[in-house]
């Protein structure tokens, strides 16, 4: 094994640039984690702690076993939308009487927990990454059920939600549903399609129609508690497995529950864990303001792998893109790295060789990114960068090994594809706040887009026989809106905001995150392709 | 000479061990004998041999003669050692021992009869020209006696002891007495006599061969004593000056002299500030505190009682005394709960610098007789004694510092005991300026509630038992406790422990954990974060190490905690004091919740009696069950006023610790 020996200078001033710079961005993110921390805002928050209620996350804090860490999902869901940051769900990972759960958990202060279109989306997403890593699943329940004007977009798709619960169940994964409060009419489904039910006395309300919808329906007089209390489901429907007697006795009761499935992991336990050798700290000054400036990924593979010890594979072939071996938590990975931006065919070929090795050998693949896509221009195309690409692809997607991506800087164009973007369905994504997502850079796409219709003016001038001038000043504006319009929309918030990773995260946690997400993904079995698509040779 | 080649000890705890520990220095091959309680006990251990006694009760183990010397012969022991209490001064025993043709270790059973009695003795002792206090026949007792003592014939140890100050208290005194002297001793005789107010107890150990040589060895004060119990005791006393000892040590030679005493004895005095002093009684034993004189005259007692029994003649004189030395009783009992023993689990019992166990140190230091280790188990059938911790010094101020830093640095979990009330009066100036006499605690808060006394000297600590952590310290160790409760959830984590301690992506608010502590709950609200610990309420406290031990910087100050988790019992021991805690649950089951009002026995004990009846409207402090427990009685009174809804136990029954005896619902309630 060979340990990286990191040249890294903090006393460097570029370095120290490069630190206030991302300190910078954290300490905006963290500006927008305490948008969705402060959920409802301090009205209803104190209108819920009045009527003796848990927040969202007191009640996972008291679920979760005491010190154990927990991973929040998705906090960002919904930024840039007309709902709060945060989509009135509270979602991640936690370890619940040492069982690694997915908790999911209404937030009432917000709208009542009602569920708006990026609510079901980040359920959505709790729910894939449950099945795909076979967690357990906790929902803590108290929502209004559908936000009714955007009905449209949460109705049909929103039937998901419960389709899924039944399917984990049916694949083997234990569904649990804590009901606190409402769970009313569709949300009735939540507690219907789990595997446990715990219902909270008096306060639990599941009912497919309240007593105003049955007196309209049927004429009939009745009263909550007689359609849908705890009391009730637990001696008269069944529909509740236990009564808590309050809000903290429910949470006994689901770690109680836990305690007794009998879970078991079945990818292969981690082997022992040694600390890098380099300091996690410095993970906030290595990635460059300017993402055209290049860094070297094994600065950061130092910092985040067991004891700095990276095998480093094909070192001296296309050397753009750093593959290698390591351990993280005790877990071996393979890990693909933006070296130098750009993927040229070598680059594409080595991935490709890299993946199917790694599918071989049942190891996980990590990827770091930092792209500016696949490398265009006669040469290239002639030298068949497509086909060269479509091996990288086609070895990304038809790969069965579990996939991480983190987006460290740039993941442009068809570069975000071969290293595993979001639509590669990687069982994580996490985004560094110094990253950049888009087709391709704002700047060029602008410029791009400018090109174009200058030739298509002057074609049109030619045309018309015409010897008009372009007018280069409403060709800046376009420019300057198009790239002010696509730098906002590759940026980290606006892409977390649409579920287009799991989180962005602080560079210095990456090693801990990483070893949250293995240690995840080995609850289910963790097994290489049998076979991939016709490579194009 | 008749050697002796194998000795049975008839005894248990430190003072079984004690005995050994010369036998191994001699050759002489160890006996034990133990009974089913005793079956792991060290004592047993540190035997070669032992003897099962079964039974639990000491009527049915250690108060066995006849099985005792049953064991002797069938382990092969040719002589036989009593320690203190139980057989210890039974003549009978003394006789079946040497009839069975062993040699008995102790002095000669008519010597032992001869002082017996203490009425007899103090009549034998008067007509020797040994001054003694008048004797008070009950029935004739005035207003103008008291207040007067009564006290058990037989035995000692404080038990069928009371005083009395009113005439109408005289009768359920002597009876009370009597009750308990028939229970301890068998013998319910008791006698009156008058109490000397500021009086101190001073003895002198005599040491007898049978050649006519008669040893005195200097006196030992041992005033501090708690009801009529000793815990702290010392030679040289600082009230005794050259004139004095002599007259002292005349004394006690003449009365050891007029019983024709052999081997290792005690002489009791009384010493009245004027300087008088009176007889109260001979120990026809080796005493408790016997390690004190080792201490200062250099000598091993049970050596010399051995080489004594043997035949062999002692020097003609006995060594000169050096130093000072001072031993306290650690007993498992709460100075605040009317000496309420406490039984149990000892988790830990460390005691830290100890120069010698069971001997005199080689130069001056620390003596450690214990009977008692880690792990080990404190029952409810014995003496509730864990161990006697002896500090040797050139002078009486260097010990008391000594002895005062080795207890509070001592590590003891699991059992409430009187340690902190050892370390107040060892560091308190009354005690320092040797101001110590038998009503030494009736004059200092909080024992003086009731008896219209205030300590003799300035600056006097204002509470004896206050815990030596204060509020601060207990919030301290609290976090401490806590810390080391994480990184031991941690280590136990079967996934993701390698991950930072309550690593959040998103943090929301710090982990929790609550203490219940002896002045009520203590939350400790943490969360690490990149720049280490954050901790509510303890502003500017770094964590440097967090494991079973704790390293906080407070202050600038840098501590360590020791953190040791039994159960949900937490004991956090520092230089502020040590503090026990208990981890209270996150979440209670609400079948196993305890309704309030009930009462609960607070160490499992035997009913004995039910004052009350379900339905029973009841006045808070009206005793509702009585609970006998370690020789001890025990009231379990209403909190409140109400009426008894519960009532779960009758006479006779066993009860644990922690049973619900009865509940009492408050009248506005129903």
């Amino acid at each position: 094994m060979s340990a990286l020996t990191s040249t890294l200078d903090p006393h460097d001033p570029e370095y120290r640039r490069r630190r206030e710079s991302m300190l910078a961005k954290l300490a905006e993110l963290d500006a927008e984690h305490a948008k969705a921390l402060a959920g409802g805002g301090d009205k209803y928050v104190e209108r819920h702690r009045r009527r003796g209620k848990l927040l969202a996350r007191e009640r996972i804090e008291l679920l979760v076993d005491p010190d154990a860490p927990f991973l929040e999902l998705s906090p960002l869901a919904a930024w840039g939308s007309d709902f709060p940051v945060g989509a009135s769900v509270v979602t991640g990972i936690g370890v619940v009487e040492g069982v690694e759960c997915m908790i999911v958990a209404n937030d009432p202060t917000v709208r009542g927990g009602s569920s708006n279109p990026w609510t079901v989306k980040k359920s959505f997403r709790a729910s894939d990454i449950a099945l795909e890593n076979r967690l357990p699943v906790i929902n803590l329940v108290e929502s209004g059920g559908a936000d009714l004007p955007t009905q449209k977009e949460i109705f049909i798709p929103g039937g998901r939600m419960f389709r899924d619960l039944t399917r984990l169940s049916a694949a083997g994964i234990p569904t649990i549903a804590l009901v606190f409060g409402n769970s009313t009419a569709g949300g009735a489904y939540i507690p219907g399609m789990c595997d446990h039910v715990v219902m909270v006395k008096e306060r639990a309300k599941v009912f497919l129609g309240g007593p105003p919808l049955v007196k309209m329906a049927t004429g009939e007089e009745s009263d909550d508690e007689e359609l849908g209390g705890a009391e009730m489901h637990a001696r008269t429907s069944g529909l509740a497995d236990y009564m808590a007697v309050d809000e903290a006795d429910a949470l006994r009761l689901g770690r109680q529950i836990v305690a007794r499935l009998n879970h078991r992991r079945l990818g292969p336990a981690p082997g022992p864990v040694t600390e890098p050798r380099y300091d996690a700290e410095e993970l906030a000054g290595i990635v460059p303001e300017d993402l055209k400036v290049p860094f070297d990924p094994r600065e950061v593979i130092a910092r985040i792998v067991d004891g700095s010890q990276f095998d480093e594979f094909k070192p001296l072939y296309g050397t753009s893109l750093v593959t290698g071996w390591a351990r993280l938590h005790g877990y071996p990975i393979g890990i693909l790295a933006n070296a130098q931006g750009v993927l040229f065919s070598a680059e594409a070929q080595k991935a490709a060789q890299f993946i199917q090795l790694a599918n071989q050998a049942d190891t996980p693949l990590l990827f770091l990114h930092n792209t500016t896509g696949y490398m265009v221009g006669k040469e290239y195309e002639q030298g068949g960068i497509i086909k060269h690409g479509a091996l990288m692809i086609n070895a990304v997607a038809n790969s069965r090994v579990p996939h991480i991506s983190i987006m460290m800087g740039a993941s442009y164009g068809a570069g975000n594809y071969g290293m595993c973007g979001r639509a590669y369905d990687p069982r994580f994504l996490f985004t560094w706040p110094s990253a950049k997502s888009a087709v391709m850079g704002p700047q060029q796409l602008a410029g791009v887009l400018s090109i174009v219709a200058r030739a298509a003016a002057e074609a049109r001038a030619a045309a018309e026989a015409r010897g008009q001038a372009y007018d280069e000043d409403a060709d800046r504006a376009m420019r300057e809106m198009v790239e002010a319009q696509i730098e906002a929309e590759s940026l980290p918030f606006f892409l977390s905001g649409r579920l287009y990773d799991d989180g962005v995260i602080d560079p210095r946690d990456t090693r801990t995150v990483l070893g949250l997400c293995l240690s995840v993904i080995h609850n289910a079995p963790v097994r290489g392709a049998d076979g991939f698509g016709v490579f194009r040779m | 000479m008749e050697a002796i080649g194998t000795l049975l000890v008839a005894n248990r705890g430190e003072i079984a061990r004690r005995v050994f520990r010369t036998c191994r220095d001699l050759g002489i091959g160890t006996v034990a004998v133990f009974s089913d309680a005793d079956a792991g006990a060290p004592h047993v251990r540190d035997a070669a041999r032992a003897v099962r006694l079964p039974g639990a009760a000491p009527a049915q183990t250690y108060l066995r003669g006849d099985l005792i010397v049953e064991a002797a012969v069938a382990a092969g022991a040719d002589a036989i050692h009593p320690g203190y209490g139980f057989l210890s001064e039974n003549a009978a025993f003394a006789r079946a021992v040497r009839d069975a043709g062993l040699t008995w270790v102790g002095p000669p059973p008519e010597a032992i009869e001869a002082m017996g009695s203490k009425v007899a003795a103090k009549k034998l002792m008067a007509d020797a020209g040994v001054p003694v206090l008048p004797e008070l026949d009950p029935d004739a007792v005035t207003e103008d006696d008291l207040p007067i003592l009564v006290k058990a014939a037989a035995g000692g140890g404080g038990r069928g002891m009371r005083v009395v100050g009113t005439l109408a208290g005289l009768p359920d005194a002597v009876a009370g007495a009597a009750r308990e002297a028939q229970s301890a001793f068998g013998d319910p005789t008791v006698f009156c006599e008058p109490l000397l107010g500021a009086a101190r107890h001073i003895e002198v150990q005599v040491l007898a061969d049978r050649h006519g040589t008669v040893w005195a060895l200097g006196e030992r004060e041992c005033s501090i004593q708690r009801r009529h119990q000793k815990i702290v005791e010392e030679a040289p006393s600082a009230a005794v000056g050259p004139e004095l000892r002599a007259r002292l040590c005349a004394a006690a030679v003449e009365a050891a002299r007029a019983i024709g005493y052999v081997g290792a004895g005690t002489v009791e005095f009384l010493l009245a500030p004027d300087g008088r002093f009176f007889f109260l009684e001979v120990n026809t034993r080796l005493q408790v505190e016997h390690p004190v004189t080792e201490c200062v005259h250099g000598v091993d007692l049970v050596r010399l009682q051995i080489e004594v029994a043997e035949g062999a003649r002692l020097a003609p004189r006995p060594p000169e005394p050096r130093g000072h030395a001072i031993e306290v009783r650690l007993y498992a009992e709460d100075p605040t709960q009317d000496w309420r023993p406490s039984s149990g689990a000892l988790h830990t019992f460390e005691v830290p610098g100890v120069d010698a166990r069971f001997a005199v140190p080689a130069s001056y230091g620390l003596r450690l007789d214990s009977g008692v280790e880690s792990g080990g188990e404190v029952g409810i059938h014995y003496d509730p004694m864990l161990a006697k911790v002896i500090a040797w010094a050139p002078t009486r101020a260097a010990a008391a510092r000594r002895l005062a830093a080795a207890l509070r640095d001592a590590r003891v979990h699991g059992l409430t005991t009187n340690r902190e009330l050892l370390v107040r009066i060892l560091t308190e100036p009354c005690f320092l300026a040797g101001e110590t006499d038998t009503a030494y605690l009736d004059r200092h808060p909080p024992f003086n509630r009731g008896t219209g006394q205030v300590p003799a000297c300035a600056g006097a600590t204002a509470d004896l038992t206050a815990p030596l952590a204060d509020g601060d310290a207990v919030r301290l160790s609290a976090l401490a406790a806590a810390l080391a409760d994480a990184d031991a959830n941690r280590k136990a984590a079967t996934v993701l422990g390698g991950l930072p301690s309550g690593w959040r992506n998103v943090p929301s608010q710090p982990q929790r954990k609550s203490y219940q502590g002896a002045d009520g709950e203590i939350e400790v609200a943490y969360r690490f974060t990149r720049d280490g610990l954050v901790a509510e309420g303890h502003s500017g406290v770094a964590c440097l190490a967090a494991g079973p031990v704790v390293t906080l910087e407070a202050d600038g100050v840098r501590r360590d905690f020791a953190v040791r988790r039994v159960g949900d019992a937490v004991y956090v021991d520092s230089d502020l004091g040590p503090v026990a805690l208990r981890a209270l649950p996150r979440f209670t089951d609400p079948s196993v919740r305890i309704a309030p009002g009930s009462l609960v026995a607070p160490m499992p004990g035997t009913v004995v009696r039910v004052e009350v009846e379900r339905g029973a409207a009841v006045t808070a402090g009206q005793a509702l069950v009585v609970l006998e427990a370690m020789k001890m009685e025990h009231r379990i009174a209403a909190p409140s006023a109400g009426v008894v809804t519960e009532l779960n136990v009758s006479a006779g029954q066993q009860v644990e610790a922690g049973a619900v005896l009865a509940v009492i619902t408050e009248e506005n309630h129903q």
